[in-house]
């Protein structure tokens, strides 16, 4: 008992040290490649830090009409939701700190909550842009929780069918690479899987094409209209932590996969080399399903995103679970 | 309210139009194009006056903004800075005494820095910028 108490407590303190420095580098990264792409030369790595540093010091206004304990709540309630899912996530080719207690559902329900938190939010600070904000998260929600959970419920079924213990827990997913476990049909199945991951990404994050709820130019930044300094800034971090959990999820369903095991190395150099391979994967899945879509697309209407996730997203991910059915049962 | 040393380093900007002709309103957008590309300085333009460090404005102030200006003033967070952006704000401009005015800005809400022009060129616009980093500079050193 004591010794799961210490774990918690270790892991929490480092898992948000993580959460915070990895979402300030994994912000700045992205912003300078966003620059580069429309040909600017961008801010500096380190200015998400700057941003949370000036965001601290600022006056912290809670708005007269608002309900001051829910707003204040939200970004916090944001942030820890977020660092709970870390515990549950493997990093790096290591074990979740949690190993064991949850799995992907709990992983899928953890997601959802900092988006909720921001609605809750949104409704507390009593602005009609909120609100309204508020209201287009929700549907936005609505919308990509179906191909979400699609994608949860393929991989959960191949890995039952391949008669794998605890289906859902994401140490076997990511102990079998999904790719060494299916034929031609199921390969093609979780690339349209992958595609359909790639489009959900954007919207969990609240980042373009799918920002709707934030529109700078239409609800002045909708959910986050009347928060400022302190709040806002941990609605930062939260965002920042978000982007390493969905991108780890993504990774750690998608591409499993570790390097150390071909170099004839000791140990602490193995892990050095998987931590530094864990951070190019994660990289690389930002810069596809982040900075390009971000860059390359303009914003989607809120009918439009519901319209996306259900009609095409909805289509990819049953016809990929189709093929994969199809390629087990051959 | 103390000025902390990161608001240097990331000035969030919020623009109000008071009744200007539109002119400074496209050179402030043509200042955030890629040619001039702020965020480089960490200056980006967000939608909300919640979220600001400096509030733009442009025009003159009609009497039917003094009231919105105000708003936007008390709305945004301290610290803040004031730009006034165009000949309209700094003096009235074409509009000068005219009878629906109750600007200039300055006589509506303080003002740290005025950018000439009618419209200013970008240039001019993030020398403004410049003056306001350096006037914060020698605030922070006092
Ligand atoms: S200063 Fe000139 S360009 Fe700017 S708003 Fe006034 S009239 Fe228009």
């Amino acid at each position: 008992m004591t010794e799961i108490f210490l774990k918690l407590i270790i892991g929490v303190v480092s898992m948000t040290a993580l959460g915070i420095v990895g979402g300030f580098i994994i912000q700045g990264v992205d912003r300078k490649l966003a620059a580069l792409m429309q040909a600017r030369i961008g801010p500096l790595l380190r200015q998400p830090w700057w941003d949370f540093l000036k965001l601290m010091r600022k006056e912290n206004v809670v708005p007269e009409h608002a309900v001051p304990w829910v707003y204040n709540a939200a970004p916090i309630m944001a942030f820890a939701s977020v660092i709970t899912i870390f515990l549950y996530l493997p990093f790096a080719g290591f074990n979740p700190l949690m190993e064991g207690y949850g799995d992907l559902i709990l992983i899928m329900y953890l997601l959802a909550m900092p988006a909720l938190a921001m609605v809750f939010g949104g409704f507390a600070s009593g602005s009609p842009y909120a609100t309204i904000g508020a209201q287009r998260e929700m549907v936005t929600m609505i919308g990509y929780e179906l191909p979400l959970g699609a994608i949860v419920i393929s991989f959960a079924w191949k890995m039952a069918q391949s008669g794998l213990a605890h289906p859902f827990s994401l140490k076997t997913i990511a102990a079998n690479p999904i790719w060494n476990l299916v034929g031609p049909f199921g390969i093609i199945g979780f690339i349209l899987l992958l595609l359909a991951m790639i489009v959900v990404t954007p919207a969990e994050l609240s980042k373009g094409p799918f920002d709707a709820p934030e529109a700078k130019s239409e609800l002045a930044e909708g959910l986050l209209v009347e928060y400022s300094g302190r709040n806002l800034a941990m609605f930062y971090l939260a965002l920042g932590a978000k982007m390493i959990a969905m991108l780890g999820l993504t990774v750690a369903l998608f591409f499993p996969y570790t390097i150390s095991q071909y170099f004839q190395v000791d140990t602490t150099v193995k892990i050095v080399i998987e931590v530094l391979f864990y951070i190019i994967k994660i990289f690389l899945v930002m810069f596809v399903s982040v900075t390009l879509m971000r860059v390359s697309m303009a914003r989607f209407r809120i009918t439009q995103i519901v319209e996306i996730y259900w009609k095409l997203g909805g289509t990819m991910t049953f016809l990929g679970l189709f093929l994969i059915m199809l390629d087990g049962k051959l | 309210m103390s000025i902390s040393k990161a608001l240097n380093k990331s000035l969030w900007v919020y623009h109000v139009n008071t009744g200007s002709c539109n002119g400074c309103d496209i050179e402030i957008v043509a200042a955030i194009t890629p040619r001039y590309d702020p965020e480089r300085f960490g200056i980006k333009l967000v939608g909300t006056p919640r979220h600001a460090d400096v509030i733009l404005v442009t025009g003159p102030v009609t009497n039917k903004m003094k009231d919105k200006l105000l708003r936007v003033y008390h709305q945004t967070p301290d610290p803040k800075l004031v730009m006034v952006i165009g000949a309209c704000g700094v003096s009235g401009g074409p509009f000068y005494e005219s009878y629906t005015l109750s600007g200039p800005v300055d006589d509506v809400v303080p003002v740290d820095v005025y950018v000439p022009g009618c419209p200013p060129r970008p240039e001019s616009i993030i020398f403004g910028v410049v003056t306001a980093l350096k006037k914060l500079e020698e605030i922070q050193k006092k």
